[in-house]
């Protein structure tokens, strides 16, 4: 495609600049409002209140969303917004994680509040630009594309002369529009779709980063809730941020000698004991591909089994040794020690519309190599990859995709659907071909993949309406909470994490609580009340780091040496020291453990009372599929029965001798909905909420969160 | 051979075994552990030298915590 010729056709449909100022301690004091319907531009400031209460990161978009919306506002009305921030931390270089994003909208999928987290250039860049927030509203005629001149500070809006839909074509191609010349590539942040997240509701959302030894754009992806199908029905194509550089200390941070001390600290630990532990720097976040194999979690076949014979197949050694491009910098943010954005180069693709090229892949990480591998039967890292790189540049999520596909193949084996429905394609568990074309469908926007596209909920929808499924069948293998698909990790054995999943705000997302191990088998929090409080103090750990512009991996993916010694090691106390120095080095407050968990709290509170705002947030709303409990049917149960007669007869206290596998499945069922419930009352009672999972106006007046706009909506719950 | 691991009783068919033995037949391959034997802190290369015995309390530590 000719760049040159596309910029000359290209028109300026509004122009604005802003007087530029420096950061100060981590902030701007001002976001950006942009409406794409009217081509509005101004700038918002923030008052210390807003810091006071929301932080950053997702409590600004929060803020934001809910002041820009009203009850009623669906997803694709155009007061629906979008909010880009990064934090207070985002952005600085001399600690390792420091350049996410968060995202925040009103779902397609839930039609409630989703956030998304993501790693690349942009947030940073928008932010070194002069805007802590990014709040995008209206619906443009036409395709358009946004610039945020971070050089010359001022805004632009362009029609779309005719530029690439697809990611990994559109982001080389802007970048080579607005970096000056190669050299200023890495001065380029990208924002994109691509075509397939026109097409569904589970659109995400590449963030490009520029990888200045392979000389390529590399795409990091907010994937969950559809955001991306948002961004596209507000008719934008893409973001564009660029920056004069990254250089010293442009957070203006209060005292920088506090954070490069830690910050070099850790990068020392990644140097010397990543190797001996996770190899985030071979593997990545794949690496526990084989260690959930292992522990009976990987999901196989639509969550029903956690291992495979084939699943060491693609243990992740395959990864390291075949696959990824080793020795490289792999880090999505300037300055991160743990460089595990690992990319598979040189990948030639057997199918689709780039049939014959060779592309550079990002990942797969872990959440993709089982959603769209052994999820759905496939144990080959080839159409793993190949599935891995479409996603992205068509702009879905692959781990909302490798459910969707995983419930499709469970669907179509059990005869709810067959081969007319799915126009042929035949939707077995490990058939490549039918699952890759079912990909190519949805970003044509035609077929079954359409179908597909809309997500697991409406769905079972169809196929209970249209062609007479089992509605309690579907209910129960259907693994959506919310409406959104769970990520991949089986939580049958877990307790804890039925609730880290289903009790989430947005939907079961593994990033606000991970417990599967501290639960099942390390055996930490073996009563109610444990497990409550750990799904207390664990969302409120990641929820901070969603405030602040940090990545959670960092966090506890390495391990000091000394950790052993400490009191409470799976809290990996030195880095949570390490952040609460990194927070006091970059806004001047002091701050602890207590004080952490209190910014967290105040906006889950928040977002939890936004959710029942829009009619959702209630006990009712927690309730996850069975098949994140236990076993839905006689082959599960009898493929691992002798842990279940073994629970049946010592913890539930029933003899399963002389019964049929049908009266064990149902008894199983009893016991472990009942243990759901009493979850679920003690941990609302732990987290301040009413028995119907209602924040509690006491609670809220507690940690300082009791605005008058919470107050009225909960005030008829209590 | 009876102990505890993980604040749960476990049996054993043999009369003794290593930690390393234990550490294989229960398939605890992740690298980031912590291991103690009655509160005693076993590093990776004491597992095949420390001897399991009746009663012994064991606590295998996974610091492990999602993708």
């Amino acid at each position: 495609m000719d760049i040159q010729k596309l910029k000359a056709e290209q028109k300026l449909l509004k122009a604005w600049s802003y007087d530029w100022h420096p950061i100060e301690r981590g902030y701007n004091n001002r976001t950006l409002y942009i409406n794409v319907g009217s081509n509005e531009v101004s700038e918002k400031p923030v008052s210390q209140e807003m810091k006071d209460k929301f932080v950053g990161g997702k409590g600004f978009g929060l803020r934001l969303l809910w002041d820009a919306t009203t009850p009623d506002t669906k997803w694709d009305d155009p007061e629906n917004e979008i909010i880009i921030s990064p934090g207070p931390i985002g952005g600085i270089t001399q600690y390792s994680g420091a350049g996410k994003s968060l995202l925040v909208s009103i779902s397609p999928q839930t039609d409630s509040i989703m956030d998304s987290n993501v790693g690349g250039f942009f947030g940073p860049f928008m932010k070194f630009a002069g805007f802590d927030a990014l709040e995008l509203q209206g619906k443009a005629d036409k395709d358009i594309i946004i610039y945020l001149d971070g050089v010359n500070h001022k805004v632009e809006i362009y029609d779309d002369p005719g530029f690439a839909v697809d990611s990994h074509i559109l982001g080389e191609e802007l970048t080579e529009l607005f970096a000056e010349d190669e050299k200023d590539a890495k001065n380029i942040g990208i924002v994109s779709a691509g075509a397939a997240a026109e097409n569904s509701l589970i659109g995400m959302l590449n963030f490009t980063f520029w990888d200045s030894k392979r000389k390529m754009v590399r795409l990091k992806q907010a994937g969950r809730g559809g955001i991306g199908t948002v961004f596209r029905n507000k008719n934008i194509k893409a973001i564009v941020a660029r920056t004069s550089g990254v250089k010293g200390n442009l957070n203006n941070v209060a005292n920088m000698d506090m954070i490069t001390k830690v910050g070099r600290d850790y990068a020392g630990e990644m140097r010397d004991l990543d190797d001996k532990q996770n190899q985030m720097k071979k593997k990545g976040t794949a690496n526990i591909v084989n260690v959930m194999a292992d522990y009976d979690l990987l999901p196989t076949h639509n969550f029903k089994y956690g291992t495979h014979d084939d699943a060491p197949k693609i243990h992740s050694d395959f990864l390291r040794d075949k696959w990824f491009t080793l020795g490289i910098n792999d880090a999505c943010w300037i300055g991160c020690a743990m460089q595990c954005a690992k990319g598979a180069d040189d990948f030639e693709l057997r199918t689709g519309p780039y049939k014959g090229t060779k592309v550079i892949v990002d990942g797969p990480e872990y959440e993709t190599a089982a959603g769209l591998g052994s999820n759905i039967g496939i144990f080959d890292y080839h159409p793993i990859i190949e599935a891995n790189f479409y996603c992205d540049t068509y702009g879905i999520c692959t781990i909302t995709w490798g459910t969707i596909v995983a419930f499709i193949m469970e669907c179509y084996e059990n005869g709810v659907i067959n081969k007319e429905i799915t126009g042929g394609l035949e939707l077995n568990f490990g058939n490549v071909e039918a699952s890759l074309e079912l990909l190519h469908q949805l970003a044509r926007g035609e077929g079954f993949g359409k179908v597909a596209g809309t997500g697991v909920r409406q769905m079972k929808k169809l196929f209970i309406e249209e062609y007479g499924a089992d509605a309690d069948f579907l209910n129960d293998i259907g693994m959506e909470n919310k409406g959104l698909e769970y990520s991949q990790y089986v939580s049958k054995e877990s307790l804890a994490q039925q609730g880290g999943y289903a009790m989430t705000n947005k939907g079961p997302q593994h990033d606000e609580a991970w417990l599967i191990f501290m639960d099942m088998v390390n055996n930490q929090i073996p009563t109610f009340e444990n497990k409550a409080d750990a799904l207390h103090w664990f969302p409120m750990f990641r929820t901070w780091f969603g405030l602040q512009g940090l990545c959670k991996i960092v966090w506890n993916d390495v391990t000091p040496e000394d950790n052993k010694f400490e009191e409470e090691p799976h809290k990996i106390p030195k880095h949570l020291r390490n952040y609460l120095a990194v927070y006091e080095g970059v806004t001047g407050n002091p701050l602890d453990e207590a004080g952490l968990i209190r910014q967290s709290e105040r906006v889950y509170n928040f977002q939890r009372i936004f959710n029942i705002r829009r009619g959702y947030g209630l006990r009712k709303h927690d309730a996850q599929p069975y098949r994140a409990a236990g076993p839905v049917t006689v082959e599960e149960y009898e493929s691992r029965a002798e842990r279940y007669d073994g629970q049946m007869k010592d913890i539930i206290g029933i003899d399963p001798t002389g019964k049929t596998t049908e009266e064990k499945v149902a008894i199983t069922r009893k016991y472990r909905e009942e243990q759901y419930e009493k979850l679920l009352d003690a941990v609302y009672e732990r987290r301040g909420w009413t028995n119907n999972g209602v924040p509690k106006i006491e609670h809220l007046k507690e940690i300082g969160m009791d605005l008058p706009e919470l107050i009225e909506v909960i005030k008829p719950l209590q | 051979m009876k102990i505890t691991l993980n604040n749960r009783p476990e049996t054993f068919e043999s009369t003794s075994m290593t930690m390393g033995e234990l550490m294989r037949i229960k398939n605890f391959t992740y690298k980031k552990i912590i291991v103690k034997v009655n509160n005693k802190i076993v590093e990776p290369h004491e597992y095949d030298s420390t001897i399991l015995n009746e009663n012994d309390i064991v606590v295998v530590l996974h610091l492990l915590a999602g993708g």
